[in-house]
C-alpha cells in the first residue's frame, strides 16, 4: 500500500541569555568543569525560588514574533512533574496551557506552540574504582530553553529537513542562541505517523524519536521509521504508540518508552512565580528589534543587488555573512556580484578580514591582470624548444612556458598568462 | 529581675543605654534555656556563638538582640531540618533573605525552634523530634506549625522570634502561648530560603512579647526581595511610627460569631469583650453575619476553606516535597512520616489528570470567591474581629489519629490566608484554672499591617492580658 508519512517535530533550543532561565548562574555551561556554574536556585536546594529571565522572555517573544505566532496577553509558568536523577526539584518549570506564543508558520508548515522552560541537567555514565556510576552534572540545569512545536504538516524527511534549516537560520538571525546542534543547544524531537494516501484524518498512533542533534540524524531516523511503519502497516498492524531514541552506531531507532509507561506531569501553576501579562507597547517594541529575516533579506538581495538566487540565499546564511556583504558594497569600487563571487568564491574569512581590506585586495588583484604583451614575447623567443614542443602536442611545454612568465611576473593572473600565451603561440 | 523577661524594645533600649550589658542578657536566657529546654523540647539547634556575634553589633537598630528561628529557615551555621529526620545533619550553605535582613539589622540568630515536620500540623506533634509543650501549662501543646517559636517567647528563651504560617501557623500558637503572632500580607515578606510548604500561602511573620516587638521585627524583614517573584516592590513604612495613634472612628466587624465553632463559647465571650474595649476606645463595631453565598455585608462561611485550603495546600506540598528524592541529603522517601506521605499521596491524586479540574482547579476556584468576599468586607470594614482558633491549647496528644486535626483548627483563618490577607493575634483572654490563653485575630486587608498593628497597640495598652505589657 502507498502511505503518506505525517510529521510533526518539536525542537528546543537553549537561549544565550548571560545568566539562567531562573537564577544568576551563567547560561553558557558548555564545557565547563562540572557543577561549577551553580547555585541553590538550579540546584533545586531547598528554600530556593525562581525569578524569571526577563531577557528569555523577550527572546521567546521574538522568536514569536519571527514566526508570525500571536503572543498571548497572559501568560503563566507552571510545574511540570517527574523523577529523574537530573531534575533538581522533581519538577520541571515550563508552560502548559498559557505559551507565551501559538500559531505561525514557516512556509507551508504552521507553528503550534511556542514555551519558555528550564533546561535539566546532564548524567554521565562512569565507572569509578571499578564501580558503575551515574554522576549528574547541574551546570546545564535551568539553563532557558524555548520549544517550537510544528501542527503535523511534515511529509517527508525532506520537507523536515528544509524546516528545520529554515527555524535553525531564523533563531541564529535573531542573535537569541547558537543553536549549535554539536554542543545540544538545538535538539531535535520527530514524530512520525503513517496513513494511506488520500486519507485526511490524523493517524491513530505516533511515535516520537527523541533528541536528536543533528539535521542528518533527524532525516535518518524519519525515514527509518517511515519504513519500519510501512512495513508493520502491510501487515495489517498498527505500530505502537511510542518514544523511541536514535542509535546512530545501529543507525536505527530504538523503543525506550511505551504508552503504557507515559508520564502523568500534574501540571498546576507555578505558585513561585506570578502569571506574566505582556502589553502592546512591550510586544511593539521587540517587534522593532527583530530586523530582517532571513527570507525577506534573500529577496531583497536579488531584487537590489541583482544577485542570483543561489548567491543571494548563501550571503544570507548568516546574519553575519550578509552585513558582511552590505558593508563591502556600501564602501563602493566593487560592483555587487563581482564581491558575491569574490567572497563565495574565495572563502573569504569574515572574522580576519575586514571589508575594507576585502576591497583593498581585489582592486589589487585586478591591477595585476596587467600582463605586458613584450614579456610573453620574450619569454617565447627566450625558449624555441618549448615553443616547438608544443606545437607538436606537448601541452606540457605549455605549463613550463607559464612558469617561466610567472618567475618574472609573481602577482600574473594565471588564466591570463595562459590566454594570452596560447594567442601568441597559436598566430606564430 | 532576670533580663531574659525584657522585651525586645526594652532590651534594645536597655542595651543601647549600656544599662544591661550583652553578656548579662545572654547569661539569662542560655540560663533559662538550660534550665527548661529540656522539658519545653523547644530548641533544635543553638548557636553557642551568639553572644561573641551580639557583642559586636551594639550600634545596629536590632543592638544584638537574640532571635529564635523556626527551624525551616535556612541560616548559615546552623543545621536545618524543618523538624524531619529526611534533613537531619543538613547544614546549609546559603542564607534566607529573612535571617540575612535580620542579621544586617543587629538580630543575632540565637537557635532553631521545633515546628511540625516540613510545617504539617498545628501542634509540633508531627515533629520527628518530639512535641514541644506550652510554656503556660506543660500538659498542653504550645499550637503550631511554628510552635516552637511561640514557646520560645512565651518561655523568655529568647527577646523574640520568627515563624511562619500558610494557615494560621503563626497566630495558633501565639494565641495558645499567649503572646503576639502577626502574619504578614502574602508577598510582603520574601520566601526565600524557606523550606516550602505551600508556596501560594506561605508568610514568614514575627512572633514577639510585644505589638511593638512585632512592628520592630517586621520592619527589618518587609519588602520586595529579588530573589523571590511573588514579594511586592511596595515601600516599607516605620511600623512602629502609628502604633499609638489609636483606633478612633475604625469601622470594625466581628466575625463567625454565629459559627458552630464559635457561638456560646469562652472565645465568643471573649471576641465580644474585645469588641466593647474597641467600641470605648472609639472604633464603630458591629456583627458580620455569615452567608453561605457571596453576599455584600455578609463574611463568607469559613467551611468551604477547609476543602480549597486542603486540596490547594496538599497539591503544592506533593510538589514542593519531589527535590527530596533519595539521591541527596542522605535520605530516602521511605524516611517521610505518615503525616508527609499522606499529604504527599492526597496532592498527588488532586493533581492528577482527570481529577485536577474536580479538585485543584474548582478549589482556585472557591479560593478566588474567598479574595472578592475579603475585598468586598473591606470597602465596610477597616478591620475583621475573629480568633485564630476556635478555643484554648488543647492537650498534648489531641492531634493523634486525626488527619485534618490542622485544618480544623485552622478553619477561622484558612479563608483569610487563601485571600493572602494580613492579620496578628494579640493575647485577649486568660483561663485561670489552666494559666491557658486565647487570642483575639485582628485581620485587614492586603498590606495594611500599620492599621492592624496599631489596632492590636491599642488593645494591648487598654487591657491587661499581655503581661510584658506595662500599663
Amino acid at each position: 500500500m502507498n502511505y503518506e508519512p505525517v510529521i510533526g517535530l518539536e525542537i528546543h533550543v537553549e537561549l544565550k541569555t548571560k545568566s539562567g532561565m531562573f537564577c544568576g548562574c551563567p547560561a553558557d555551561h558548555f564545557g565547563k568543569k562540572p557543577n561549577t556554574a551553580t547555585c541553590p536556585v538550579c540546584l533545586g536546594l531547598p528554600g530556593a525560588l525562581p525569578v524569571p529571565n526577563k531577557k528569555a522572555v523577550e527572546w521567546t517573544i521574538m522568536l514569536g514574533l519571527a514566526l508570525g505566532s500571536e503572543i498571548a496577553k497572559v501568560s503563566k509558568f507552571d510545574r511540570k512533574h517527574y523523577f529523574y536523577p537530573d531534575l533538581p526539584k522533581g519538577y520541571q518549570i515550563s508552560q502548559y496551557d498559557q505559551p507565551i506564543a501559538r500559531g505561525g508558520k514557516i512556509g507551508d508548515v504552521r507553528i503550534h506552540r511556542v514555551h519558555l522552560e528550564e533546561d535539566t541537567g546532564k548524567l554521565q555514565h562512569a565507572t569509578i574504582d571499578g564501580k558503575k556510576v551515574t554522576l549528574v552534572d547541574f551546570n546545564r540545569s535551568g539553563v532557558p530553553l524555548v520549544e517550537i512545536v510544528t501542527e503535523p504538516d511534515i511529509h517527508s524527511a525532506e520537507e523536515a529537513r528544509e524546516f528545520l534549516k529554515k527555524l535553525h537560520r531564523i533563531v541564529r538571525f535573531l542573535g537569541i542562541s547558537d543553536a549549535d546542534m554539536e554542543k545540544g543547544s538545538m535538539r531535535l524531537e520527530p514524530n512520525i505517523s503513517l496513513r494511506p494516501v488520500g486519507q485526511h484524518e490524523l493517524p491513530k498512533y505516533k511515535v516520537e524519536v527523541k533528541n536528536i542533534n543533528s539535521f542528518r540524524f533527524a532525516v535518518a531516523a524519519i525515514n527509518y521509521e517511515i519504513e519500519r511503519h510501512a512495513r508493520i502497516l502491510d501487515e495489517g498492524k498498527i505500530p505502537a504508540q511510542e518514544t523511541r531514541g536514535w542509535d546512530e552506531a545501529r543507525g536505527a531507532t530504538v523503543s525506550q518508552r511505551s504508552k503504557e509507561e507515559a508520564a502523568d506531569y500534574r501540571y498546576f501553576p507555578e505558585p513561585d512565580i506570578p502569571p506574566m501579562r505582556f502589553t502592546k507597547d512591550q510586544i511593539s517594541n521587540i517587534k522593532g528589534q527583530i530586523g530582517e529575516l532571513p527570507d525577506a533579506k534573500k529577496g531583497r538581495f536579488v531584487r537590489v543587488y541583482g544577485l542570483p538566487e543561489k548567491d543571494a540565499a548563501i550571503l544570507t546564511d548568516t546574519r553575519e555573512l550578509a552585513d558582511y556583504f552590505e558593508a563591502c558594497v556600501k564602501i563602493g569600487r566593487i560592483p555587487a556580484q563581482k564581491l558575491a563571487n569574490w567572497i563565495i568564491n574565495k572563502k573569504v574569512n569574515i572574522d580576519d578580514v575586514l571589508p575594507a581590506a576585502l576591497i583593498l585586495s581585489i582592486l589589487k588583484a585586478q591591477e595585476v591582470v596587467d600582463v605586458p604583451p613584450d614579456l610573453i614575447a620574450k619569454v617565447l623567443a627566450d625558449n624555441p624548444k618549448a615553443m616547438s614542443d608544443y606545437k607538436a602536442g606537448k601541452q606540457q611545454s605549455l605549463m613550463f612556458l607559464m612558469g617561466t612568465v610567472k618567475r618574472q611576473l609573481p602577482k600574473g593572473d594565471v588564466k591570463i598568462i595562459l590566454d594570452m600565451l596560447k594567442k601568441e603561440l597559436d598566430t606564430h | 529581675m532576670k533580663f531574659n523577661t525584657l522585651t525586645l524594645s526594652q532590651a534594645v533600649e536597655k542595651l543601647k543605654a549600656k544599662a544591661i550589658s550583652h553578656a548579662e542578657l545572654y547569661h539569662d536566657i542560655y540560663e533559662a534555656i538550660a534550665e527548661k529546654n529540656g522539658e519545653l523540647n523547644i530548641y533544635l539547634s543553638i548557636d553557642d556563638d551568639a553572644l561573641k556575634k551580639a557583642q559586636k553589633l551594639l550600634d545596629t537598630p536590632l543592638a544584638g538582640i537574640p532571635i529564635a528561628v523556626k527551624d525551616n529557615f535556612l541560616t548559615s551555621g546552623l543545621p536545618v531540618t524543618a523538624a524531619t529526620k529526611l534533613l537531619e545533619g543538613y547544614v546549609p550553605h546559603y542564607e534566607s533573605t529573612v535571617t540575612k535582613k535580620l542579621k544586617e539589622a543587629g538580630g543575632v540568630v540565637l537557635g532553631k525552634t521545633n515546628m511540625d515536620a516540613w510545617a504539617h500540623g498545628a501542634s509540633t506533634e508531627t515533629s520527628d523530634f518530639g512535641t514541644t509543650k506550652n510554656p503556660r501549662n506543660t500538659k498542653y501543646s504550645p499550637g503550631g506549625s511554628s510552635g516552637g517559636s511561640a514557646a520560645s517567647v512565651a518561655a523568655n528563651l529568647c527577646v523574640a522570634a520568627i515563624g511562619t504560617e500558610t494557615a494560621g501557623s503563626i497566630r495558633q500558637p501565639a494565641s495558645w502561648c499567649g503572646v503576639v503572632g502577626l502574619k504578614p500580607t502574602y508577598g510582603r515578606v520574601s520566601r526565600y530560603g524557606v523550606i516550602a510548604m505551600a508556596s501560594s500561602t506561605d508568610s514568614p511573620g514575627p512572633i514577639g512579647k510585644t505589638v511593638e516587638d512585632c512592628a520592630m521585627i517586621f520592619n527589618h524583614i518587609a519588602g520586595k526581595d529579588p530573589f523571590d517573584g511573588t514579594t511586592v516592590p511596595k515601600p516599607v513604612p516605620d511600623y512602629t511610627n502609628n502604633l499609638k495613634k489609636g483606633v478612633k472612628g475604625m469601622k470594625m466587624g466581628i466575625c463567625y460569631m454565629d459559627h458552630p465553632k464559635i457561638t456560646g463559647t469562652d472565645v465568643a465571650h471573649a471576641i465580644e469583650k474585645a469588641g466593647k474595649v474597641f467600641e470605648e476606645l472609639g472604633a464603630h463595631v458591629d456583627i458580620v453575619p455569615m452567608s453561605r453565598v457571596l453576599q455584600p455585608g455578609k463574611v463568607f462561611i469559613p467551611d468551604y476553606a477547609i476543602g480549597v485550603y486542603t486540596v490547594v495546600q496538599r497539591s503544592e506540598v506533593s510538589s514542593n516535597l519531589a527535590r527530596y528524592d533519595g539521591i541527596r541529603y542522605g535520605n530516602d522517601r521511605s524516611i517521610f512520616s505518615h503525616e508527609a506521605q499522606n499529604r504527599i499521596m492526597l496532592g498527588t491524586f488532586t493533581l492528577t489528570k482527570g481529577y485536577a479540574d474536580r479538585y485543584y482547579v474548582h478549589a482556585q476556584q472557591v479560593r478566588t470567591l474567598y479574595r472578592k468576599n475579603y475585598s468586598n468586607l473591606f470597602t465596610t470594614y477597616d478591620l475583621l474581629l475573629s480568633t485564630p482558633s476556635p478555643g484554648y491549647a488543647l492537650p498534648i496528644g489531641a492531634s493523634s489519629g486525626d488527619p485534618l486535626f490542622g485544618e480544623l483548627q485552622d478553619i477561622l483563618v484558612e479563608p483569610s490566608s487563601l485571600a493572602g490577607i494580613t492579620g496578628i493575634s494579640i493575647p485577649c483572654w486568660i483561663d485561670a484554672k489552666t494559666n491557658l490563653t486565647l487570642g483575639l485575630n485582628i485581620m485587614a486587608d492586603q498590606w495594611q499591617e500599620e492599621k492592624v498593628l496599631q489596632a492590636a497597640y491599642a488593645f494591648e495598652q487598654a487591657t491587661d492580658w499581655n503581661p510584658w505589657v506595662k500599663s
